[in-house]
Parts: structure tokens; C-alpha cells; sequence
């Protein structure tokens, strides 16, 4: 079974529903780990995620929002980890390309890749 | 509406301010009083990534708030200010006497030393008594992490039975 390839990182339960999510539909939900900033603190937030990318052995960290915690953290652990992705805005089609892609392909690569998928993947539906 | 939201954040700017309060407030500017995060930059910027452009961020130090307040309380747009723990709150409050009539505690996380008051607050004994301290000048003191959610009362916060 492959390893990890990269950490979901966000608010709330969104990162352990979206890793379900893959899990659910690619049978691949092993391939990412998620990280919650429940009840944490921006030092903890930092730590935690610090942890998981040397645990895992990953450099790569799809985030939700933007402007939030998590994707701060991230931001501030690419001062000084070298190599890293980090991939903000993340939706399900973002992860489920990224989980498809060849494990030949470079992590960075795979996940601009997921990106561009994930944003042609947003719509809009209405009938007016 | 000048200053609508005094705020005690371990986060400071992040998606619970921008969008949980921004919106519903209409926010037009966020101010952070932080003396290292004024000298800083590169911090700056990382926390302004993820404001919407019509939203003006600023960074003051304490020493700064006389000025910042002056600002942003003659300003028509909603502005949210926040720090990042509660004794730089008390100093700004003693900055600027009498014009800081509420506080929101809206997240103050765990961290050693601290004992569990809420889901998101987490208090030293030395952060009581500044809560205190701030209570004391006539400041309502509040948790609320998200405006949806009960302001929860200082005393209240104190007695940590709400966890």
C-alpha cells in the first residue's frame, strides 16, 4: 500500500470529512492525512502540522481557507522547510486528482495539477 | 460605526474574524495591536493574504493605539480590532481610558500552564486577574468565539463550568 502523499489542513471537521470523502469514493483516503485546528492555538497549529510533515515524510498541504489558520501556519513552516506545496481553496475534485495522480510525477506537480482540476471543477447551476 | 469589535484572539487574523465576524459586522478594516507583529514585515503580509481587498488590515504597537484610535473611531466603515492575548488588551484599554466599553474573549487556546475555561479558552492565573483587571475599569468582558454563538459572561468564563 502507498504512503502518504500530503496533509488536508483546515477548520472545523472539513479536513477528516473531505479525506472521508476520497476515502469513500477513490478508496484512496490512506494517501492523506487530515489535520483539524480544533481548539488550537498558532503555536500548536504550527507544531501539529511540523509533526505530520516529518512523521509522513510529505511536503505537501492542501488547506481551506485562504486566510486562515492553517494555511498561515503552513505558510510559516515554508520559511525555513524548503520544497514544500502548499494548495489553498482546496475542494473534493483538488483531492481526488491529486490522489489519482502517477507517483512517478513530482508531489509539487501533482498538486498543481489537483489545483487546476479543482478550480475548473467549481460551478454554477441555475435555472434563472 | 467607528469600532465595532474589540477582540482577544491567540490567531489573531484568520477565518473566524474575517469571515465569521467581517461579514455579519461589514467590516472595512481590522487593526492588530501587537508590538512584534508592527516590526515585522513579513508577519504582515502572511495575515494580510487572506483579507478581501476591501478590507483595510493595519498593524500598530501599543504605543501606537492613541493614534489608531483616533482613526478608526472617527471612521464611518465597521472596524474590528484584535490581539492576540489579553494582557496586551488591558494596555490598550489603559491607552486610550473610557473608550473601550466591550471585550470579546474569542479564543485564547491551550498552551502549558493554562487551565480549560471554554471549548476555545484556556487561562493562566495571570490572565484571570488581567481579565479581571479589564473587568474592573468598567469593561464588559465577554466569550464569544462567533457571533452566532451566547456571549458567555466574565464570571461565567471564570467559573469554567461551561466547558
Amino acid at each position: 500500500m502507498a504512503g502518504v502523499r500530503a496533509i488536508v489542513a483546515g477548520h472545523g471537521q472539513f479536513p477528516d470529512g473531505l479525506v472521508s470523502a476520497v476515502g469513500q469514493i477513490t478508496g484512496l483516503g490512506h494517501l492523506l492525512v487530515p489535520f483539524s485546528n480544533v481548539g488550537l492555538g498558532r503555536e500548536e497549529i504550527e507544531a501539529g502540522l511540523r509533526a505530520l510533515l516529518v512523521q509522513h515524510d510529505v511536503l505537501v498541504v492542501f488547506t481551506d481557507l485562504p486566510g486562515g489558520s492553517a494555511t498561515l501556519a503552513v505558510r510559516r513552516v515554508m520559511r525555513d522547510v524548503t520544497g514544500m506545496t502548499l494548495v489553498t481553496g482546496t475542494n473534493l475534485a483538488t483531492l481526488i486528482d491529486f490522489v489519482f495522480s502517477d507517483e512517478s510525477m513530482a508531489p509539487a506537480e501533482a498538486a498543481r495539477r489537483a489545483a487546476d482540476k479543482g478550480r475548473t471543477a467549481l460551478a454554477v447551476v441555475s435555472d434563472s | 460605526m467607528a469600532i465595532a469589535l474589540y477582540r482577544i484572539d491567540d490567531r489573531l487574523i484568520h477565518g473566524q474574524v474575517v469571515v465569521g465576524w467581517g461579514t455579519p459586522l461589514n467590516a472595512g478594516a481590522i487593526v492588530v495591536v501587537d508590538d512584534a507583529l508592527a516590526e515585522s514585515d513579513w508577519e504582515q503580509d502572511l495575515y494580510r493574504m487572506g483579507v478581501p481587498p476591501h478590507i483595510e488590515v493595519a498593524f500598530v504597537s501599543v504605543s501606537g493605539v492613541p493614534t489608531m484610535h483616533a482613526k478608526y473611531a472617527a471612521d464611518k466603515r465597521p472596524t474590528i480590532v484584535l490581539t492576540g492575548d489579553a494582557a496586551t488588551m488591558l494596555r490598550l484599554a489603559d491607552t486610550i481610558p473610557h473608550a473601550v466599553r466591550e471585550v470579546n474573549v474569542g479564543g485564547i487556546h491551550h498552551r502549558p500552564g493554562r487551565v480549560q475555561k471554554l471549548r476555545y479558552v484556556f487561562l493562566t492565573g495571570d490572565e484571570e486577574h488581567t481579565l479581571r483587571d479589564l473587568a474592573s475599569r468598567g469593561v464588559a468582558v465577554t466569550a464569544q468565539d462567533v457571533p452566532s454563538a451566547r456571549p458567555v459572561p466574565l464570571a461565567d468564563i471564570l467559573a469554567g463550568t461551561q466547558c
